[in-house]
């Protein structure tokens, strides 16, 4: 199927929620909002025409001037068709509905991009610091991010 | 404010009871073991903290984080897109040549530039080289996590052969900075083709040899049959790849199935896993899947070499990369599966974000659903046969 | 050991000849802790493998910190490991060393300038003896590192030093 078919597949049933599309691009994409993620998910994965059961990557980035957002880069093993789903939000209400009750692998990665941008995500079974210390502060690669001068009696710059 | 829950939760350890021959109740209660960071098996400083019942593990916690090298803030400071290569290099150092490539993929699609077909030829070489390399590392430290120091030796005497190989092009043994954004850093030397013919020659019979060693000995396949299954829609739905989801029986490989550079062109076929001493999926399957890989990357080099075309590989390197605002996703085969970079470029001279989507980071988040209900001793094996590595997992 | 070091006022004859023996023995048996954190690992494990063969030195890998004398810190030190480090260190027993190897042990390397995480230099954390260049270092220079950890154990003395 096409970045356009797929579009209309998703509009008869969630109209509402798809807020934004480029489908010229190379790799064209939806922009979803945010608190709608994981019933869309759901019905990606499990609607026959498009059965995308393998999630390539889930992104957390940084936009710059208050802006994040997550990236999810879809594959149907079974069609062979991709596509990328975007979900945008402000830093004062970070947050991302999960989608890891939809494909298992996004458990990690969603943990990731808590733990770097500092994006939430709700109903997530277990959000917490994956690869900085619990009690580090901040969010790294957020762009407005400065690095902490002791970290337990650690200097942390060169 | 954002609320964040900041300590790990805490597992909360089950008691039970059995009842003795003699008729007497006894009390038990879970343990809960610290494996790592520094273990001599964890192949690396992974943490897992195991609760177990006697012998029989009840949960994993995998703790990740301890080798976080922050590549991904390096790849938006550096100066242009050439500067992050070998940052690329040190994620997953023993696959350098591999890492570098996918790289090198990704970035040509942004900029939409073709490469030299000698350019294209080398890098098959050099990443099918690599790939035997990296796999004989898995399958050696695999044999010692079983208890069996010697394959190990017999793994890193052809891998010397193999990294002399690379020294000799690129002056480096173990991360190269070889393949640069529109070509190569350096052209190949001229006893190159020779050396690679007869490495080829040399190193068939070997893998015959190891086969005899480890993989059909009795002892080691009675340890890793039947150990560790990953059934298909796990492995599908947790994104396994690589020789995870092969040694489960799919048929997929991104070199033949999403195809990138010019393997289309040889001949030659992606390894399953069929079962054959155990269940399909198992450990033994993934590291049969290995060894039978490195056989077709001895027979794709030899094709490749026989075939490479003449050409300059620095024509086409640009002397300036700035592609237009735009981003990309691509993925090539690595020998630890699909590595995925996710390019974002904001029309300057460096990256506005590169998030490399590791395949050792996705493979190690199945480790908890294989390997409960096994042994202490089994959890060893299942998390040697995943091939971590974790310069790749913590990125 | 521990009882001799450093307990004789002057030397002598006899204090010279034990001297020799004991650093003799120790030199020639570091017992190392196998200790690969990243790519130096590696290398490390390539200098123990039969090509360059870090055994023919008498330093065999061994998992415990209690029965090993020198640490081999190969690799990126992070922030998160540091702790870890400095609590293995603690329990290694006495005549103990550290050879820290690689750039990224030795001061950080190519993560000095971004790397929020990296410890820059395992020396902020424990006390290093010898410091091995290199990005990996080749396995020839891991020897040539722990080659010059046996000259500096060859001049320890059981005398003790006058101010």
């Amino acid at each position: 199927m096409t970045a356009a078919e797929i579009q209309e597949r998703l509009k008869g049933t969630f109209g509402d929620a798809l807020l934004d599309s480029k489908l010229d691009a190379p790799q064209p994409w939806i922009l979803i909002a945010p608190k709608r993620m994981q019933e869309i998910a759901l019905f990606l994965r499990d609607d026959p025409a498009l059965q995308f059961d393998y999630l390539m990557c889930l992104s957390g980035v940084d936009y710059g001037s208050g802006k994040l957002g997550v990236v999810y880069h879809l594959f149907s093993t079974v069609h062979r068709h991709k596509i990328v789903l975007k979900a945008q939000c402000t830093k004062e209400d970070a947050h991302v509905q999960s989608v890891s009750a939809v494909w298992g692998t996004a458990n990690w990665h969603e943990r990731e991009a808590f733990d770097l941008i500092g994006i939430v995500f709700d109903e997530h079974p277990d959000l917490r610091r994956i690869l900085l210390p619990d009690d580090w502060e901040g969010h790294p690669l957020r762009k407005d991010y400065k690095v902490p001068e002791f970290y337990n009696g650690m200097k942390v710059p060169y | 404010m954002i609320e964040t829950k900041t300590l790990p939760t805490r597992y909360v350890t089950q008691p039970g009871e059995i009842k003795t021959s003699s008729g007497k109740t006894l009390r038990t209660d879970e343990m809960i073991i610290n494996m790592g960071p520094q273990h001599p098996s964890t192949h690396g400083v992974l943490r897992l903290e195991i609760v177990v019942d006697g012998e029989i593990v009840v949960d994993i916690i995998p703790h990740i984080g301890y080798l976080h090298r922050c590549f991904e803030k390096h790849a938006e400071n550096m100066a242009n897109y050439q500067q992050v290569i070998p940052y690329v290099d040190r994620m997953d150092y023993v696959a350098a040549m591999n890492m570098e490539h996918g790289y090198a993929v990704a970035v040509e699609r942004l900029l939409k530039i073709e490469v030299p077909e000698r350019v294209e030829y080398i890098r098959v070489i050099m990443a099918e080289l690599q790939r035997i390399a990296s796999h004989l590392i898995a399958v050696g430290t695999f044999g010692i996590d079983a208890g069996a120091f010697t394959p190990f030796l017999y793994a890193f005497r052809d891998r010397e052969l193999i990294l002399d190989l690379f020294e000799m092009t690129c002056g480096a043994r173990l991360l190269y900075n070889y393949i640069w954004v529109g070509g190569l850093s350096h052209d190949l030397p001229p006893q190159f083709v020779d050396k690679c013919k007869e490495f080829c020659t040399y190193f068939k019979p070997r893998i015959k040899q190891f086969n005899d060693l480890l993989t059909f000995n009795e002892i080691f396949v009675k340890r890793t049959a039947n150990v560790g299954v990953l059934p298909k829609d796990v492995a599908l739905n947790y994104a396994c790849s690589g020789p995870m989801l092969r040694g489960s029986g799919i048929n997929w490989d991104l070199r033949r199935d999403d195809p990138y550079s010019v393997y289309n062109r040889f001949e030659w076929e992606p390894q399953l896993g069929k079962g054959e001493m155990g269940t399909v999926g198992d450990t033994w399957d993934r590291h049969i899947v290995r060894m039978r890989e490195m056989e077709e990357s001895v027979k794709i080099i030899e094709q490749a070499v026989a075939a490479i075309p003449t050409g300059n590989v620095q024509a086409a390197i640009p002397k300036r990369i700035r592609p237009e605002a735009s981003e990309i996703y691509a993925r090539t085969e690595t020998p630890r599966g699909e590595l995925g970079y996710y390019i974002i470029s904001d029309g300057s001279g460096s990256p506005f974000r590169v998030k490399a989507r590791s395949p050792a980071f996705v493979n190690l988040s199945v480790l908890p659903a294989i390997a409960r209900g096994g042994m202490l001793a089994d959890l060893v094996l299942v998390a040697g046969s995943v091939d971590i590595v974790l310069g790749e997992v913590d990125r | 050991m521990g009882l001799l070091d450093q307990r004789f006022e002057n030397g002598n004859v006899f204090v010279t000849s034990l001297d020799n023996l004991l650093n003799w023995a120790r030199l020639s048996s570091l017992w190392q802790m196998q200790f690969g954190l990243a790519c130096c690992a590696i290398e490390m494990m390539a200098a123990s493998a039969s090509n360059f063969d870090i055994m023919r030195f008498g330093v065999i890998p061994r998992a415990t910190p209690r029965q090993v004398d020198v640490l081999f810190v190969a690799g990126t030190v992070t922030i998160k490991m540091a702790s870890r480090i400095k609590r293995l260190y603690d329990q290694m027993a006495e005549p103990r060393y550290v050879l820290s190897m690689g750039s990224c042990s030795n001061c950080g390397g190519p993560y000095w300038e971004h790397g929020y995480h990296v410890l820059k230099g395992v020396d902020r954390v424990i006390p290093v003896d010898v410091y091995v260049p290199g990005c990996p270092p080749r396995p020839e220079a891991l020897l040539e590192g722990i080659i010059k950890l046996q000259e500096k154990v060859r001049k320890e003395s059981l005398v003790k030093k006058s101010a």
